[in-house]
């Protein structure tokens, strides 16, 4: 049989062996704790606490506001410090609650169930939603909307991607090896709320011990299958994970349920597991800390909030001066100027590198090689929408697709003239999806 | 402040593939056709290849710095032009139409059009075009001193018989790049395989070529006839060397299929029912010119967008 894949695509260098035998081990915050009341997609969330209230690990300190929105928690025990404006991993300034941590982890009571079998579907999604699950890949969608479709009964496929497609993440692979029941659990939570669904495990074929063992886990679960996929970047984007192992293709303006699918990443459905089970809201998430300029790259349980200084800290430091660091993973990552920004609901890893590959190799003259066009998953032709966007030509730009760009880098990486064609294709989507709200 | 790190939007790693390393493939993937041009023409065919080359780079060079632009040579890709430009010419042309080849190729086709990337046809063809209309009897003068007789091509087309190993292996008169389909075709697989280039166009052409040769050529299915067209001139040269300029190729894949078969009937047309047995520089730039209009005529389908739930 042919490997499941999607046309396109590249093979950077992947890194994942710095990291990912190495077990996760859980990091205690030791400074203050920095909640972003914008972590998802949506509107921010709204602060409940005031300025000198105690709060308790797991205690809402933020409310949902409005319909896309998720509410926050505290992860530690302390006293609210301040609310006010702080830098987050994307540059800006954004509205946060500042907790002093305590250092004693008092926790609130949760209300556990034995079985989800008792819970209706509603009480099930309504868990998801009051837990603050959202997209943890990397988008920050409220969990609880992908999962309360239209017509539900429309849904034929789960999948959960576990692709980590990205080069140096081994957090999705560490979860997996380590707490694949949970996984396998979440999943079939979720399987719960579709009668018509069959869930998709999907793995990369770098993983296979994984696999594996996802297999023999499942292997009495009618409804469960692993599908391995080829390994090639970005295999775990939404709408590449969906075709590689359903055969169905969306563009953008589709969403996963239009092709029949739920599309969730491995640390949300086990943060369902935790929100319909345990009824313990998403707290923490795990942080892969690696790159060349870090002394014991590894991964990390992370409770929310904790500055990045302290993850660098845990992972011992820096054994050479970091040149570039970026939150998340090099394909789709921020950089950052400096680490005093929290982890947030989002953040899949913390790369720090001793050398910057953009900023070393000197945009040239396009020789029209080709090289953009053969990567592009979405199948568009990059350069030329590159020089649309540089000259402003809107029309053209949309004309041919512009807006079916995913930014997921791509084109940038394997442009032998290191044009930045990425970076200005995302430049010219930005201002049209700021256009489009204005209408 | 010195402690701020670098920041870039995304992605923020790059391919170790740089335009430089692309043209220095290339330069490889064309020694082996240039050594057998050397070793089957002797020394005059190495001094044209070492003049041509100084040409295109000097000139490129020299422009630059008048203009008070950046200097480009770095990237290797007038070596290139200058190289193929040399492979293209008999090895009994004086120096100077190296000279003025190389400083055509350069200024009129390359630099006043922006430079690289810019060209609209091959420089190095549209050199050797401009060579073979101002100065057809030097250009189509392959005495030298292995070979007396008509190139393969000429001698096929007035129905002599010809020694088709011998062409395959090159050791026929032509010019200095063009006569070794086993050189040729052992450089194209070299860039076949760094990924440099892909078969489509070379394929398409070829193909295509062959189809119509066996339609129009008056000889059937003919074996002997169609290795001959396959062997002689500079068909191998163009489909993989020149055809393949990124430039001036359409840049997606389904205009690559149509630019290819387009070439092979030009080509066809211009062997068998024009003047001259050879048609293959003129098939290239001619497609050169019809890129845009191919381009437009053949924009690739975003993914997703047929709008069905199944692919």
């Amino acid at each position: 049989m042919a490997k499941l894949t999607f046309v396109g695509g590249i093979h950077p260098f992947d890194g994942k062996d710095m990291s990912k035998d190495k077990p996760i081990k859980e990091v205690l915050p030791k400074g203050d704790l920095v909640y972003p009341l914008s972590q998802h997609i949506g509107a921010p969330a709204t602060p409940i606490v005031a300025k000198g209230d105690h709060v308790l690990t797991g205690q809402k300190i933020a409310e949902a506001s409005g319909f896309v929105s998720a509410p926050i928690y505290a992860t530690v025990s302390g006293t609210v410090k301040a609310i006010e404006p702080r830098r987050v991993v994307t540059g800006d300034n954004v509205m946060s609650i500042v907790v002093e941590n305590d250092g004693r982890y008092s926790e609130v009571a949760y209300s556990p169930v034995d079985s989800y079998e008792e819970l209706t579907k509603e009480q099930i999604i309504g868990r998801v939603k009051e837990a603050g699950v959202v997209g943890m890949g990397g988008a920050g969608f409220p969990t609880f909307i992908k999962l309360s479709p239209k017509e539900p009964e429309k849904i034929e496929y789960v999948i959960v991607n576990c692709a980590e497609c990205e080069p140096y993440l081994t957090s999705d692979y560490r979860r997996m090896l380590e707490e694949p029941e949970k996984l396998v659990q979440g999943l079939k939570i979720i399987l719960h709320l579709f009668g018509n669904a069959r869930g998709i495990l999907a793995v990369e074929d770098n993983k296979p011990d994984c696999i594996e063992l996802l297999k023999k886990l499942t292997k009495d679960e009618g409804r469960i299958s692993v599908k391995a996929l080829k390994t090639k970047y970005p295999q775990g984007a939404e709408r590449q994970i969906i075709f590689a192992s359903t055969g169905r293709s969306i563009n953008s303006s589709m969403l996963p349920a239009d092709a029949g699918c739920v599309v969730d990443n491995v640390d949300t459905v086990v943060a369902v597991y935790h929100a319909v089970m345990l009824g313990k809201p998403l707290m923490n998430r795990i942080v892969t800390v690696t790159g060349d300029a870090i002394a014991d790259p590894r991964n990390f349980i992370v409770r929310i909030g904790t500055n990045y200084h302290e993850l660098v800290e845990e992972a011992g430091g820096f054994k050479e001066k970091p040149v570039k660091i970026i939150s998340g993973g090099p394909m789709m990552g921020f950089g950052i100027f400096d680490l005093d920004v929290p982890t947030t609901k989002t953040a899949s890893a913390l790369l720090c590198l001793t050398q910057d590959d953009v900023s070393r190799m000197e945009p040239s003259a396009c020789i029209n090689c080709g090289k953009c066009v053969e990567a592009c998953p979405s199948r568009i032709v990059p350069r030329r929408l590159a020089d649309y966007a540089e000259s402003y030509r809107e029309e053209a730009f949309l004309a041919e697709n512009g807006m079916e760009c995913c930014e997921c880098g791509c084109c940038s990486y394997v442009c032998p003239a290191k044009r930045p064609l990425t970076q200005t294709i995302k430049s010219m989507r930005k201002m049209q999806l700021a256009k489009r709200k204005k209408k | 402040m010195s402690d701020l790190m670098k920041v870039s939007s995304n992605p923020h790693v790059r391919s170790k593939v740089t335009t430089s390393s692309i043209m220095l493939a290339v330069i490889v993937a064309l020694l082996p056709a240039a050594g057998f041009g050397i070793y089957n023409f002797g020394v005059d065919a190495l001094i044209l290849i070492v003049v041509t080359v100084a040409t295109t780079v000097f000139t490129e060079y020299a422009y630059e710095k008048l203009m008070g632009k950046k200097v480009t040579i770095g990237d290797y890709s007038s070596v290139v032009t200058g190289l193929l430009l040399a492979l293209n010419l008999p090895s009994s042309a004086p120096w100077w139409i190296g000279v003025l080849g190389g400083m055509f190729a350069i200024l009129a086709v390359k630099m006043l059009f922006g430079g690289l990337g810019q060209n609209f046809m091959n420089p190095a063809l549209a050199a050797r075009c401009f060579l073979l209309i101002s100065f057809t009897s030097i250009m189509t003068n392959f005495e030298c001193d292995t070979y007396t007789g008509a190139t393969p091509l000429a001698a096929l087309k007035s129905g002599e018989s010809l020694d088709i190993l011998s062409m395959v292996i090159g050791k026929t008169s032509g010019t200095i790049g063009e006569t070794s389909m086993i050189a040729i075709v052992l450089g194209a697989c070299f860039l076949v395989l760094l990924g440099v280039i892909d078969l489509r166009i070379p394929g398409s052409y070829i193909v295509s070529f062959v189809i119509f040769i066996c339609l129009f050529g008056g000889h059937g299915v003919n074996t002997a006839y169609i290795s001959a067209h396959l062997a002689g001139g500079g068909l191998m040269l163009g489909a993989f060397f020149m055809a393949t300029d990124y430039v001036t190729r359409p840049i997606t894949k389904a205009g690559q299929y149509v630019f290819g078969i387009l070439l092979g009937i030009l080509t066809g047309i211009f062997r068998i029912f024009g003047p001259s047995a050879e048609g293959v520089s003129y098939a290239i730039i001619i497609g050169n010119l019809l890129v845009p209009l191919i381009e437009k005529s053949t924009p690739p389908k975003a993914f997703g967008t047929k709008g069905g739930k199944r692919a």
